[in-house]
């Protein structure tokens, strides 16, 4: 099945995402070998001059690292790991408070929600 | 290293007074898959015909790889067309061996692995397999080539959208990085995630060349939605 890949927006950037999240959910290990280019973008239905896109941006991020003879691995750094966790977790909470904005409330008022929301999943 | 196809100012007309295409300059760069695009009877398939030498142009010259459409350009370039010209009589398997003959770059193996996948029998008969079995089959074999360029004129029309995933895959893991891919469609959401550019035509001219990431970072819509804009009637 190919990647569902929202409309509105490049396709390169959605790949990026996407990449992140399996190597930082652990689908993809540290050290881990990475699949080519090619067969990333075939498993996608994508061009693989952009899943190469998408790729180029993960190794300036620091996420991939290229190895001449041994092809692209997940990188072992796990400060970087962690790094990006934090930065994914952040942008998630972004978007909660704004939907949280949009119906009304504030702040305080959605992270009480989220703390009471919490305590109800614990019971 | 020079583009794969330049266009150059072609023009053509069937009836005097009246053209298919006016004025078209394009040019399609090495290890790009190109989307040409536009409504019925735009000057599509007239254009890919002049690029395969079936049509001459009236005005401009085409240029594939440094040379004019004739046969060193059919050695390299690969193409399907809108309708099927193999002989209903013959077997799969037949047609194969015809193509392992008729072009040097021809891969019988990846043909046969394709039908395969796609459980076509090789020993049927053209005439006793399905529309979408047959449009199948005429991709395969243009695949097969290791050519420099495909020209695909509708090459998903007519399969179910299953095999629609499959053909797509196809074409990503089969063509080489080095080579081009021009497809005409109307079915632009099938496959615009395999696109880099998109060539849009109407009326015989070119209204835009860009590319697909560009549409929708600048628009914050699909090809196929900008394309329905672009168009509406």
């Amino acid at each position: 099945m190919p990647w569902q890949l929202d409309n509105d927006r490049p396709i390169y950037v959605q790949l990026v995402e996407r990449l992140k999240l399996q190597i930082i959910s652990g689908q993809f290990q540290p050290g881990d070998k990475m699949p080519s280019v090619r067969e990333l973008a075939a498993e996608a239905g994508v061009n693989p001059n952009t899943m190469q896109k998408a790729f180029a941006e993960l190794e300036r991020d620091g996420l991939v690292q290229t190895f001449r003879t041994s092809g692209r691995e997940v990188t072992q750094d796990e400060e970087k790991l962690h790094s990006i966790k934090a930065e994914i977790a952040k942008d998630i909470i972004r978007k909660f408070l704004e939907q949280m904005r949009e119906l009304g409330f504030e702040k305080e008022e959605a992270a009480a929600l989220l703390e009471e929301a919490c305590k109800e999943e614990k019971e | 290293m020079s583009a794969l196809v330049e266009c150059i100012n072609v023009s053509k007309s069937y009836v005097p007074g009246r053209f298919a295409v006016t004025g078209m300059n394009l040019t399609i760069e090495r290890g790009r898959i190109t989307g040409l695009l536009g409504p019925n009877g735009s000057g599509k398939t007239t254009l890919i015909k002049m690029m395969n030498g079936l049509l001459t142009p009236t005005e401009g010259v085409i240029v594939i790889d440094g040379k004019e459409p004739g046969i060193e350009t059919k050695a390299i370039v690969s193409y399907l067309p809108e309708r099927t010209y193999l002989d209903a009589q013959k077997t799969v398997g037949d047609i194969i061996e015809f193509f392992t003959d008729f072009y040097e770059d021809f891969q019988p193996e990846r043909a046969y692995g394709m039908l395969k996948s796609l459980n076509i029998d090789e020993n049927a008969k053209l005439k006793t397999l399905s529309k979408g079995t047959k449009e199948k089959i005429q991709l395969i074999l243009v695949m097969s080539r290791d050519a420099s360029l495909y020209i695909l004129d509708e090459p998903i029309a007519g399969v179910d959208p299953a095999a629609r995933d499959y053909i797509i895959r196809t074409i990503i893991n089969n063509y080489n990085p080095e080579a081009s891919l021009l497809i005409c469609t109307h079915l632009i959401s099938d496959i615009e995630n395999i696109l880099d550019d998109v060539i849009f035509i109407k009326d015989g001219r070119m209204v835009e060349q860009t590319n697909v990431d560009t549409i929708r970072q600048q628009h914050g819509k699909t090809v196929d939605q900008y394309f329905r804009e672009v168009f509406a009637c």
